[in-house]
């Protein structure tokens, strides 16, 4: 028997915020992380007669998901002919000589490495908060993920201030639990 | 029973610090929740976990869909989802 099942009527409620923060990283554009979203979704229903139960859903649809990032990539490439790539050095005669300098990388910058860790971490935030009910969850992101203020929020779910702040502090609470037990 | 006008719970402590972690406490809840940091254990512990839990999600860099583009992929989803049932 297979050891996992597709249940495509809680996709976009599990597996929706996953699958946005795993694009956007990727692709730096959130109208085109929605559609690959959307589009995963969709192209999953149509191959679940493929899925052989060996993988979690939430897997097989990344693997689906990352099919769609290349072939965005591979459709960006395609028109690569046509682009035309501009570079505009600075002109002015009192910097004449600094353009080099200008342009050595910084040490201080993010390194690939630093871009993974981050994914990562990203990655076991999202895994914790999926142990969140629903409510608490809902509340977090809004909260600290989109930075929306409490008046905000609170008309939008038909809360209180107080109730929030409650739903924050157990999210808060759990989530360093879990944080604790698989990154710190 | 009547509150302090300096000392705080510890309760009360966490609910200010949850407050902090957003910017959303008062300079005067903030010298509160310094006073009680300075003699309570439970306080600090806590304090330290929601400041690391912070840190990380600000490392991180997490996004996540608006509730309006979350609907409208459901919508479509669910479209789609009743011609195959």
């Amino acid at each position: 028997m297979a050891k996992h099942q597709l249940n495509p009527n809680n996709w976009i409620d599990l597996y929706s915020d996953y699958l946005f923060n795993y694009t956007i990283s990727r692709v730096n554009d959130r109208v085109m992380a929605q559609d690959l979203v959307s589009e995963t979704f969709l192209a999953g229903l149509k191959s679940m007669k493929n899925f052989k139960g060996e993988a979690s859903e939430r897997t097989w649809l990344v693997s689906i998901l990352k099919r769609k990032i290349i072939d965005y990539y591979r459709k960006i490439n395609s028109n690569k002919g046509k682009a035309e790539v501009r570079m505009t050095y600075n002109n002015d005669s009192e910097s004449e000589g600094d353009w080099l300098e200008e342009r050595v990388a910084d040490p201080f910058d993010k390194t690939a490495e630093d871009k993974i860790e981050n994914t990562e971490l990203g990655n076991a935030i999202y895994d914790c908060l999926s142990k969140l009910p629903e409510k608490q969850a809902e509340v977090f992101k809004m909260k600290t993920i989109l930075g929306y203020d409490t008046e905000t929020i609170c008309n939008e779910l038909n809360i209180t201030a107080s109730n929030l702040w409650v739903l924050i502090h157990r999210a808060r609470t759990a989530l360093a639990d879990c944080m604790e037990e698989n990154w710190f | 029973m009547k509150k302090s006008f300096l000392f705080i719970s510890c309760e009360e402590a966490k609910h200010i610090c949850d407050k902090t972690q957003y910017g959303e406490a008062t300079g005067w809840e903030r010298i509160k929740l310094a006073l009680r940091l300075s003699w309570c254990r439970i306080t600090k512990a806590y304090s330290n976990k929601n400041n690391k839990l912070t840190d990380a999600i600000e490392h991180s860099e997490i996004d996540c869909l608006k509730n309006d583009e979350r609907s409208k992929i459901k919508q479509q989803f669910e479209k789609e989802l009743a011609k195959r049932q």
